[in-house]
């Protein structure tokens, strides 16, 4: 029986957050602080004739400019494509050209105003099909596509297959082939991003208070960046407020503040402003997908063949690496005979795309279940029952290589089909005003984390002190998942040492070991399950000492309330420690332990049990439809979600909840909208999130497959809530007024314009389709 | 030019420029860091404070208009007796913090709010609790839990 796994637990450090104590990067305040700002290009597509920054550096209380010209340092980003600072020429509107560290913040920006560039304009490449034309300039100097790909803009291309495609198509009674446009989104984390910066020039040593995710990635991408050995870099974690994946890359304000404190030789500040934060903050990828899929006469599927083109902006980062678990959806969701995937990131001199929640999935998952139900109507078969025939099952390896050792696909699906009376919704008539639907989404994603790195491991170092207190160092980090709180249960559980006992201690890279980082929902498994290593050691430790100290022969001690127990044997945990530091041979009580995942490498060709485990997921969601006002209402959405076993089932809940309100904005509301390079909305105003008031009721079923991988049977369960919602919303609308829509989002203007076409088209509904481009 | 006003109980005396916003009255004067700065645009709601008795958003406020009045914020509502207020601790037990940069927005949102309501010996609907908390923006959480908290308080 588990004591406090699977039993609600408040989060760790929740009265910090909930009563402003907790510190975040905005609030963090160094004697003698300066304050940075970023000048950033005028215009997305330009050459620099000339930076001239006296006038600037003339206004009291400046103490520093840095522009490219000052400064010795390596491109950054995923492909090294990336300059920090630009010179000669600018590629999007992002583009920064210069900063300035000032007293204050006002002064900086001031400053900022006064440096004069002098650009000569020219027009940019705005339309990766366009920028794909032999005619086309090349955008990115540093781009390799020429050499890698066969043409200049190609910034990166992904090939994988599997099966006989043409077999399959030969068995096919029905092939649906339709193309799926997906708009820019982006994180919009509630505190804008941040950046603190001291240099010691004693010791060379540079201190960086940032929020990113990845900090040993980071540690050493900045000292790549600054040319300088990555031991030298201190990456301190500051309370993060909010991450969703935007923080995976190091970002050119990064290394920019680390140079204007080298530079200043003071502490540097930079924060962004709201409207900085949605110019220069990166975003989930905008792509074209063209799907093609085939199923046979009783709608099992038969193929899948898609062709990607990605609009990568003007510079790489990890987001290109998307097709990753694209791919994975392509290839494994529901089980799939062949498979051909091709994707390509192409430049353009819009701003890049970073990597979002979900890795590619949602926008995937979006043209995949679409296809399902257009097949399904052809077949005249019904949407829940294509589904069910071909869906995932236990022990199932697919195509691509992928082990399904627990799988609750069927389940999950089953679930939703019911709890959301599916069948009644369709049945009912739907006439007059409103119109009503229900749609359906299912998704696959890792839930062991993903091995892309070359280590997908994550360290601990546990200390009981003289007082029975734990301190867990973990490698993990926190940017508000509620992952160092699911950390501290697993050690109450395991140990009996209360939660008002237990620290942890995971926010300096100088201090905890070595883990890749959050992303691929891989925390609680990854670092769940490094901790319970490192507890196995710890007990080791506690139970020879407890044996020598009470003169009994077990190693079945009960951990609880502070004490190691043995029939009526006992003894206090903080005694055992005490007997272990203060007598002979005098030892500590603290172990280390890393742990790496079972998963597996993927092969050049892509194929490979790349992750530890794998969570499934469907959603019902139910709209209703406003035929006067065009808009779309979302009214209940149930979730079903096999994560291996519920840990902390209130913070679960929060990880659906959250994830469901960024997918219903990405499916009816979200979408940057850029004329020419240009952000046109860079504000909450024009960009529109949902509010308290536009959040459904949400129903959560999750299911619990118990996979021996993960920590107590579970699986990582972040990103998947917010995959299949888009979909399942499309399909709803879809279902509703029997017009289907093949971009997102799906606003109250385009149900409109459909609304109003005299014969509702069934394809290519808002944009004249254009054949995919193929590379040579 | 001189600001008198009353802040988390105390009346404090501050020379300021005309020009001085709240919120950095009281983050940077008063150096009071829990009132959030989210938007500094009066969209987010992350800087919500109490003035009067009513929420409102300090970035969207001259510091001069508090003269006189009475302010409270997040750090306001800690007492020796109780370090949280039942708004804090209800948003504890419904799990609606997560990376808690909205937080003390939607406590002193939902406090106003649901001070008026005892005042008036109302209960609101979930409808209601929902629209009171519309001006605050989150991301993580879905609302769902908050929209949670805020009802337990009249239970
Ligand atoms: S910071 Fe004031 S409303 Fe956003
Ligand atoms: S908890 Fe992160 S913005 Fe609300």
């Amino acid at each position: 029986m588990m004591k406090v796994i699977g039993k609600s637990h408040q989060k760790l450090d929740g009265k910090e957050r909930v009563s402003g104590k907790a510190v975040y990067g905005h609030d963090i305040e160094l004697p003698n602080m300066l304050h940075g700002s970023i000048l950033r290009t005028k215009y997305p597509c330009a050459e620099i004739i000339s930076i001239d920054t006296s006038k600037a550096l003339s206004l009291d209380g400046v103490e520093c400019i840095i522009t490219a010209n000052d400064v010795d340092v390596n491109n950054i980003g995923y492909k090294k494509d990336h300059p920090i600072l630009k010179k000669g020429t600018v590629n999007c509107n992002r583009d920064e050209i210069a900063a300035v560290a000032a007293r204050t913040k006002e002064i900086a920006d001031k400053a900022i105003q006064l440096i004069e560039v002098e650009y000569k304009i020219k027009e940019g490449v705005y339309d990766p099909f366009e920028a794909l034309k032999e005619t086309t300039p090349r955008i990115n100097e540093f781009g390799k596509g020429a050499e890698q790909f066969g043409n200049k803009n190609m910034a990166e291309s992904f090939h994988y297959e599997h099966g006989n495609l043409e077999e399959q198509k030969a068995k096919s009674k029905v092939i649906i082939k339709k193309r799926y446009e997906l708009p820019r989104v982006t994180h919009a984390c509630i505190a804008t991003s941040n950046i603190t910066a001291e240099f010691n020039n004693f010791d060379g040593r540079l201190t960086l208070w940032s929020s990113t995710q990845v900090p040993f990635l980071y540690q050493r991408d900045i000292a790549h960046a600054l040319k300088m050995e990555p031991s030298k870099i201190r990456v301190i974690q500051p309370i993060i407020g909010g991450g969703f994946g935007s923080k995976l890359d190091m970002h050119p304000f990064e290394p920019i503040c680390a140079l204007l404190a080298i530079k200043s030789g003071k502490p540097v500040q930079i924060l962004y402003s709201r409207e900085e934060e949605f110019i220069a903050s990166p975003t989930r990828q905008p792509m074209v997908i063209e799907l093609t899929t085939g199923c046979d006469e009783n709608g099992k599927f038969t193929f899948r063949e898609v062709e990607i083109i990605k609009d990568n902006g003007a510079y790489t980062s990890w987001g290109a690496t998307t097709p990753f678990v694209m791919m994975q959806s392509y290839s494994s969701l529901y089980q799939v005979p062949a498979c051909k995937f091709d994707s390509h990131a192409v430049y353009t001199n819009n701003p890049f795309a970073g990597s979002f929640r979900g890795y590619g999935n949602p926008q995937a998952t979006f043209s995949i279940e679409s296809n399902i139900d257009l097949m399904a109507e052809e077949l005249g078969m019904s949407q829940a029952e294509i589904r069910l025939i071909n869906a995932n099952y236990k022990g199932e390896i697919t195509g691509q290589g992928l082990h399904f050792k627990t799988c609750g696909a069927i389940p999950a699906l089953k679930t939703v089909i019911e709890k959301s009376n599916y069948d009644k919704i369709m049945a009912t008539p739907n006439t007059g005003r409103y119109r009503r639907g229900v749609g359906l989404g299912s998704m696959l994603h890792v839930g062991g984390g993903a091995k892309i790195y070359r280590s997908d491991g994550c360290g601990t170092t546990l200390k009981i002190d003289d007082y029975g207190y734990l301190t867990i160092v973990t490698g993990s980090n926190e940017i508000g998942q509620g992952s160092e709180t699911v950390l501290a249960m697993i050690a109450m559980e395991e140990l009996g040492i209360p939660k008002e006992k237990i620290k942890v201690i995971n926010t300096d890279t100088d201090v905890k070991p070595w883990d890749v980082g959050v992303h691929a929902s891989r925390t609680s498994f990854v670092a769940g399950n490094s901790l319970l290593g490192a507890i196995k050691l710890i007990k080791e430790k506690l139970s020879k000492k407890a044996i020598e100290l009470l003169d009994v022969v077990t190693d079945d001690w009960e951990y609880a309330n502070g004490m190691m127990r043995f029939n009526e044997f006992e003894i206090k945990l903080d005694k055992v420690v005490r007997e272990m530091h203060f007598a002979s041979p005098h030892e500590l009580c603290m172990v280390n332990y890393f742990y790496e995942p079972p998963s597996k490498f993927q092969d050049k060709d892509f194929k490979g049990d790349v992750s530890g485990n794998y969570a499934f997921a469907s959603q019902a969601i139910e709209v209703e439809v406003d035929t006067v006002t065009g808009n779309v209402r979302v009214l209940n959405v149930h979730v079903s979600q096999d994560v291996g076993r519920v840990l902390n089932p209130v913070g679960l809940q929060g990880q659906m909840e959250g994830g469901l309100a960024t997918g219903i904005g990405y499916a009816l509301t979200e979408e940057m909208i850029y004329e020419k390079g240009v952000l046109k909305n860079p504000s909450f105003h024009g960009y529109k999130m949902l509010t308290s008031t536009d959040m459904p009721d949400v129903h959560f079923y999750p299911i619990e497959t118990y996979d021996e991988a993960g920590p107590y049977g579970s699986k990582g369960a972040g990103e998947a809530p917010l995959i299949p919602t888009a979909a399942a919303i499309a399909n709803a609308v879809s279902n509703a007024l029997g017009v289907r829509f093949y971009s997102l989002p799906i606003t109250a203007e385009k149900v409109l314009r459909a609304l109003a076409s005299p014969t509702p088209p069934k394809e290519g509904l808002l944009r004249e389709a254009k054949p995919v481009t193929k590379h040579q | 030019m001189i600001l008198t006003f009353k802040i988390n109980g105390e009346w404090v005396t501050q020379e300021i420029k005309p020009s001085l916003l709240l919120i950095d009255l009281i983050r940077d004067v008063l150096q009071l860091k829990g009132t959030k700065p989210g938007c500094l645009e009066g969209e987010c709601g992350a800087c919500s404070v109490i003035v009067n008795g009513d929420a409102i958003n300090s970035c969207m406020y001259l510091a001069i208009n508090v003269d006189g009045k009475e302010v409270t914020t997040i750090e306001g509502l800690e007492n020796n007796e109780n370090p949280l207020h039942q708004v804090q601790e209800k948003m504890l037990e419904h799990g609606a913090v997560q990376c808690g940069f909205c937080s003390p927005g939607m406590v002193m949102t939902t406090k106003a709010y649901s001070d008026k309501c005892i005042a008036e010996g109302i209960t609101p609907t979930r409808e209601e609790v929902k629209k009171s908390l519309e001006g605050n923006l989150c991301r993580c959480t879905g609302y769902a839990k908050i929209i949670d908290a805020a009802e337990a308080v009249y239970k």
